[in-house]
């Protein structure tokens, strides 16, 4: 009883400074839909909390130096080498302070299953839509956090200035050097001079400490308050209608299982940080740039870059005593620039073309929205090419492939794979839709086969379960376009006008085109099954409105006005 | 996608056995609980919540959202106590290894490989068995203690109605107004070219980060008179000790070697050829990256170390087939003919560096590169200058 | 093609189309990876004083390729005259010789000579025209040396092609720098003083014996260290990290995240 009334005195006491009780009831009871792939997010925010801890604790012995120093600690091999501070001090962490490289390797995995599942979460907003009005501010953060966290990891592995990671600042450098106009100002502004000067570690030290940290926090921030505040998107189903969310509450249910999965992913990192070593500094020496090695890879996140470095022909133009050296600055600034130029843009073009304006918190099968869904993959075929190509001689070396040709496999094959992708995706999401519309019409198929009193085989189909059925039928139709240069009667609306006005039709024709939904309730009311040629694949005139009573529909009414019946 | 019912009735005593309440209060119900103390959390789980709860949420219309729910039936108390057991279980373990991890870290040492092994192991073996077990646990508690509820709640458009939109814009409209910022354009213009200067300031004050590069990139520190000497061991060499053809080994200028700001640019390979291997130049044959100058000695050739595509130290060689690969992109130079590229991204050739003899036999470089080494830059012209 | 769709419900439709596909990357992987000239052996060929046993072990074992008198077979195998007892040492010990196959390489394999053979037919080689001797087990002896300075040779001078450790790397054309976890200390040197194949020469005048020694303690010291960190996923670097990040705690937490979640028919009702 008493540790009710202590409880109850704490929050009068704080709600009589803070007005807090509805507020944070508010907080206590809202609800969270549930489903794996939206955990993804929060693996991202543990392991930066993670990397906060750790870092920290690294904070406490690192030294930020450049001053050289003789070693003399407890890695034999190395005593007597001359080396920076900042790279003793690492081995310090490691070989002399008692639980100094188990942080220090759980603080590196981290960094790269924060990455990992950056990218993971970014693929699932893409592809269940989820990005899309109201959410394409979160969609921007979400670029801006990718981009602000591979800075931040690189800087922070180049922070013990060994002989792998310097390798990679040496390429940084010689990246920005090339730059045209001004290329060696910037290079040298950054390093403090030639290269590789006495300051580039302490400046990427208070960079990867102090001004990146703050940054991805008050994005995260932000990030987290507008998913807060828009609520969360869910998952097709039963019940589940684009004006509701259906789920669990915070307090205690929600609250448990993101707790719960905390400790699971301190659980994974300490488990990889126990049994998989990670960055052996030792291994690779101090930074000498002199000395190169072999099989030189910077972590996954940059190896996109890396690949693109190593995909370039040689090409450059001199002209009136200057050099515009393409082969560095295009690969280096190029792919990724367009890569997360078009992602950012994506969900504005996609709402153009569209012309779908309306607020959507029902996520997307992917398979519903084909060309999304391809596009999305051909540009994950584009970044994986380049991707390998960053490690071409490891997968010479233990492929035995030779080394020439995975660079040229790579030259045409990021040209000729996203095109062959997309062609691949699409036609899959298309036969799903199929797939999915001879559920609708007809229900499962049990195998079993019925002869019909004319001597007709058929197959008996049983019923759709109707959490399925719900998911099945969930799928929205996108609002036609206003009437545009083909339309005979009227003059074209405004947005549909000219030359831009038909390229818009011509894209929507492509960005909507879809498998029309079929009519069916899952097989109740066809039961008995029909043979071929039922219901496969021949337009249905207004599909959407023609769904049976029962069958939930999650869409809003505003689509159910102007509908076209040509979507395919 | 739930198999829950979510119209299930909050749990009755019709089933049979221990009812939802009574599970979740540890209390016999008559119904709602009416026991003090236990009210609140009842209706945390189970009672539609007043009006002013929602305040975030639109006044509710048609479809106030069902009463939220318990699951039908009881639970099943046999399970209860077995996933209690489990959870408790796993705590308990979690806080063993806790433990095991203060004396762990107490009593095994690092300072050697061996002894950071052995830590490394049992700090991070320990670690992770207390998040493991407390993930666990949490999971089954949260999946087998807590009741299995699915609530509905409504969505607002994020839209603010016409109403609060008008109420904003006259608000707005009204302190600007009252500021007289549009009315008062010096006021405005001036406050913007105030804040200019200011807001170009930080980069200004940027500009010491570094000096300009002036030449610094064209040039080396080798000239004249530098000997080579071995990178690591400081030696010079002469020819008769470098005289094995297919060998390869890194140098740089004598007094700089510690220097690895000057290192960076003027690391050096040398190459030992057989006679007739190098094509030289001569005649009219075009120079500068298609044939070797003619500034070896006895068939050794000296080339700049750092590729011309970012920087990369280039050592990797094959004497078999005379090509310079650099490990970071490929680039790949053909030694015998001035290190021409012949694959990969690199567009320039390694620069040749001119060496000689001195008077004691040494290999000494007998003048500066003749063009800038390493990554091409804006300023830099065609090559050779 | 109306041939296949009559067929495509058969019951073995299935297999056969995927029987197809492995074929089909069966086919086209050996393809890629038989690709690579046959390497022109090394140039630097030695020869060793001639004992009576190793010139017949020599017309045995060797001559078929390497001519009668180790005179060499244009593009077949090059001459020994002169490539000394340390390069014959080292190829024989290492099984790269005598050669079963050309590929673009030789790979180390079981020796097919024993010791006493091996340096019987070096001697032999070495009096059909000099060369470097095999190094005594006092002058490959890491015991005493300067893994500072072996270090920063290595890095400087081997690591490009066989990787910070010697864990191994790729060349061009199919070539490749061997790791150097199974080597002894007398092939590590013979292979610095020799330049076999596509590797280059370093002789005792330009790293000295002192210095191969630090060279061979440190890669020695290395290669037997034990991983503080845990596994050492082959130490070859970012690579193989990012495949655990991806295939091991994405994966780990992707499961979590489905245990979770998951609704399962509970049956506390």
């Amino acid at each position: 009883m008493s540790v009710d009334r202590a409880l109850e005195e704490t929050g009068n006491w704080l709600d009589d400074r803070l007005h807090g009780a509805r507020g944070v009831r508010v907080l206590l009871r809202k609800i969270f839909p549930d489903h794996w792939s939206f955990l993804l997010g929060e693996i991202i925010l543990y392991s930066f909390i993670i990397l906060l801890l750790t870092g920290t604790f690294l904070t406490l012995w690192f030294q930020p130096s450049m001053s050289q120093v003789v070693y003399h600690g407890s890695y034999i091999p190395l005593r007597g080498v001359k080396m920076s501070q900042a790279y003793a001090s690492t081995l310090n962490i490691s070989f002399d302070v008692r639980g100094g490289l188990l942080i220090r390797q759980i603080h590196h995995w981290a960094a790269d299953l924060f990455m990992a599942a950056i990218f993971a979460h970014m693929i699932r907003i893409f592809f269940t839509g989820a990005y899309r009005k109201p959410r394409e501010i979160n969609w921007l953060i979400g670029i801006t956090l990718l981009t602000l966290g591979m800075l931040e990891g690189l800087f922070g592995y180049s922070l013990p200035d060994d002989l792998l990671s310097g390798a990679g600042l040496r390429i940084l450098e010689g990246v920005i050097q090339s730059i045209p106009i001004v290329g060696s100002y910037l290079a040298f502004f950054l390093f403090g001079g030639p290269f590789p000067g006495s300051v580039i570690i302490p400046r990427l030290y208070i960079l990867h400490v102090l001004v990146f940290p703050a940054l991805i926090l008050a994005l995260v921030t932000v990030h987290l308050f507008l998913m807060f505040h828009q609520k969360h998107t869910q998952m097709p189903g039963k019940g589940r209608t684009n004006e509701n969310v259906v789920g669990a509450p915070m307090y205690p249910y929600f609250m448990a299982k993101t707790g719960a999965f905390f400790f699971f992913t301190f659980a994974a990192l300490t488990l990889a940080a126990t049994f998989t070593q990670i960055n052996p500094i030792w291994l690779y020496g101090p930074y000498n740039p002199v000395a190169m090695s072999a099989g030189s890879q910077p972590d996954f996140y940059m190896g996109f870059l890396e690949g693109t470095l190593r995909v370039m022909p040689a090409w450059q133009w001199v002209f009136f005593n200057h050099t515009f050296a393409f082969n560095v600055f295009v690969p280096a600034l190029l792919p990724l620039g367009l890569l997360f130029t078009l992602a950012a843009v994506w969900p504005f073009i996609e709402q153009w073309i569209t012309g779908d304006r309306r607020e959507h918190h029902i996520n997307d099968r992917p398979r519903n929205a084909p060309t999304r869904t391809a596009i999305g993959i051909a540009a994950i075929t584009f970044y994986g090419i380049l991707w390998a190509e960053g490690a071409n001689d490891i997968i010479a070396d233990h492929l035995d492939v030779p080394l020439y040709w995975v660079t040229w496999a790579a030259r045409v094959g990021i040209f000729v794979g996203p095109a062959i992708a997309y062609i691949i995706t699409k036609r899959i999401c298309l036969g799903l839709q199929r797939k999915d519309n001879h559920l609708i019409a007809h229900g499962v198929e049990t195998g079993i086969i019925r002869q019909l009193p004319g001597g007709e085989f058929v197959e008996e189909t049983r019923p759709v379960d109707e959490d399925h059925l719900a998911v099945l039928t969930s799928r929205v139709s996108h609002p036609a376009l206003p009437p545009g240069e083909t339309a005979e009667t009227e003059v074209p609306a405004p947005g549909m006008r000219g030359a831009v006005g038909r390229v818009r039709e011509r894209l929507y024709k492509v960005v909507t085109e879809s498998v029309p939904m079929a009519e069916g309730d899952g097989g109740r009311t066809h039961g008995d099954g029909h043979g071929n040629g039922h219901g496969n694949g021949h337009a249905v005139e207004g599909g959407q409105e023609s769904l049976p009573a029962g069958t939930t529909a999650t869409r809003t009414e505003a689509d159910l006005g102007d509908v076209d019946g040509d979507q395919h | 996608m739930s198999d829950t019912n979510p119209e299930g009735r909050p749990g009755a005593g019709d089933h049979g056995g221990t009812s939802w309440p009574e599970y979740l209060t540890g209390a016999a119900s008559d119904g709602p609980a009416e026991q003090e103390g236990h009210v609140a959390r009842q209706r945390v789980i189970g009672t539609p919540s007043p009006a002013q709860a929602r305040s975030m949420l639109p006044e509710q219309g048609e479809g106030q959202p069902p009463p939220p729910e318990l699951p039908p039936g009881p639970p099943d108390l046999d399970r209860a106590r077995r996933a209690e057991r489990l959870v408790v279980a796993c705590f308990i373990i979690a806080m063993l290894a806790g433990l095991a991890f203060l004396v762990f870290y107490g009593t095994i040492g690092v300072g050697s490989i061996t002894r950071v092994q052995h830590s490394n192991l049992a700090l991070g073996g320990s670690m992770a068995l207390v998040f493991l077990m407390l993930g666990i646990g949490a999971t089954i508690w949260v999946r087998h203690l807590m009741p299995s509820v699915e609530m509905t709640e409504q969505r607002h458009p994020m839209r603010s109605t016409s109403a609060e939109r008008e109420a904003f814009k006259k608000t707005f409209e009204d302190g600007a107004a009252a500021s007289q910022f549009v009315k008062r354009p010096m006021v405005r213009r001036s406050l913007i070219a105030a804040t200019v200067p200011l807001a170009v300031a930080p980069l200004f004050l940027l500009r010491d980060l570094g000096p300009l590069p002036g030449t610094s990139l064209d040039t080396t520190v080798w000239r004249k008179g530098l000997r080579l000497l071995v990178y690591g061991t400081g030696r010079p060499l002469t020819p008769a000790e470098f005289s094995s053809p297919g060998s390869i080994i890194t140098v740089g200028p004598e007094g700089y070697l510690e220097n690895d700001d000057d290192m960076a640019k003027a690391a050096v390979v040398i190459i030992k050829f057989r006679p007739g291997e190098l094509v030289f130049s001569s005649g009219n044959t075009p120079v500068g990256g298609y044939t070797v100058r003619n500034w070896t000695v006895d068939n050794i050739v000296a080339y700049s170390k750092i590729c011309t595509h970012v920087g990369c130290p280039a050592s990797l060689y094959e004497q078999t087939t005379h090509h310079i690969l650099c490990p970071c992109h490929q680039s790949t130079f053909d030694a015998t003919r001035g290190a021409k590229v012949i694959f990969g991204p690199a567009t320039r050739p390694l620069p040749q560096l001119p060496i000689g003899v001195d008077s004691q036999g040494y290999l000494i470089a007998t003048g500066p590169f003749d063009q800038p080494v390493g990554p091409s830059f804006w300023e830099r012209g065609g090559s050779p200058s | 093609m109306s041939w296949i769709t009559a067929r495509r419900r058969h019951p073995a439709a299935g297999y056969a189309v995927v029987a197809f596909v492995l074929v089909l990357i069966g086919v086209g992987y050996a393809v890629i990876t038989s690709v690579g000239s046959a390497s022109a052996s090394s140039p630097t060929a030695v020869s060793s004083a001639q004992v009576a046993y190793g010139h017949q072990l020599f017309e045995e074992e060797c001559a078929t390729c390497h001519g009668m008198y180790a005179q060499g077979v244009t593009g077949q195998a090059p001459s020994l005259i002169g490539v000394g007892a340390a390069a014959v040492d080292f190829q024989v010990s290492t099984g790269r010789m005598p050669a079963a196959e050309l590929g673009a390489e030789n790979v180390r394999k079981p020796p097919r000579l024993t010791t006493a053979q091996t340096h019987a037919v070096a001697a032999y080689i070495e009096s059909l025209g000099g060369g470097p001797a095999i190094p005594s087990a006092a002058e490959v002896s890491p015991s005493g040396a300067n893994l500072g300075l072996g270090q920063q040779l290595f890095v400087a001078d081997c690591a490009a092609c066989h990787n910070f450790v010697g864990a191994g790397g790729d060349l061009t054309y199919g070539k490749f720098a061997p790791a150097l976890t199974q080597s002894t200390p007398t092939q590590i040197y013979e292979a610095m003083l020799t330049g076999p194949e596509a590797m280059p020469v370093f002789n005792d005048l330009t790293i000295t014996p002192q210095e191969k020694r630090d060279i061979i303690a440190y890669v020695t010291q290395v290669r037997s260290e034990p991983n503080p960190g845990g596994f050492s996923l082959g130490r070859i670097g970012p690579v193989t990290e990012g495949l655990v990040a991806f295939l091991g705690l994405l994966f780990f937490m992707v499961l979590a995240a489905l245990w979770i979640t998951a609704k399962h028919g509970k049956a506390h009702e």
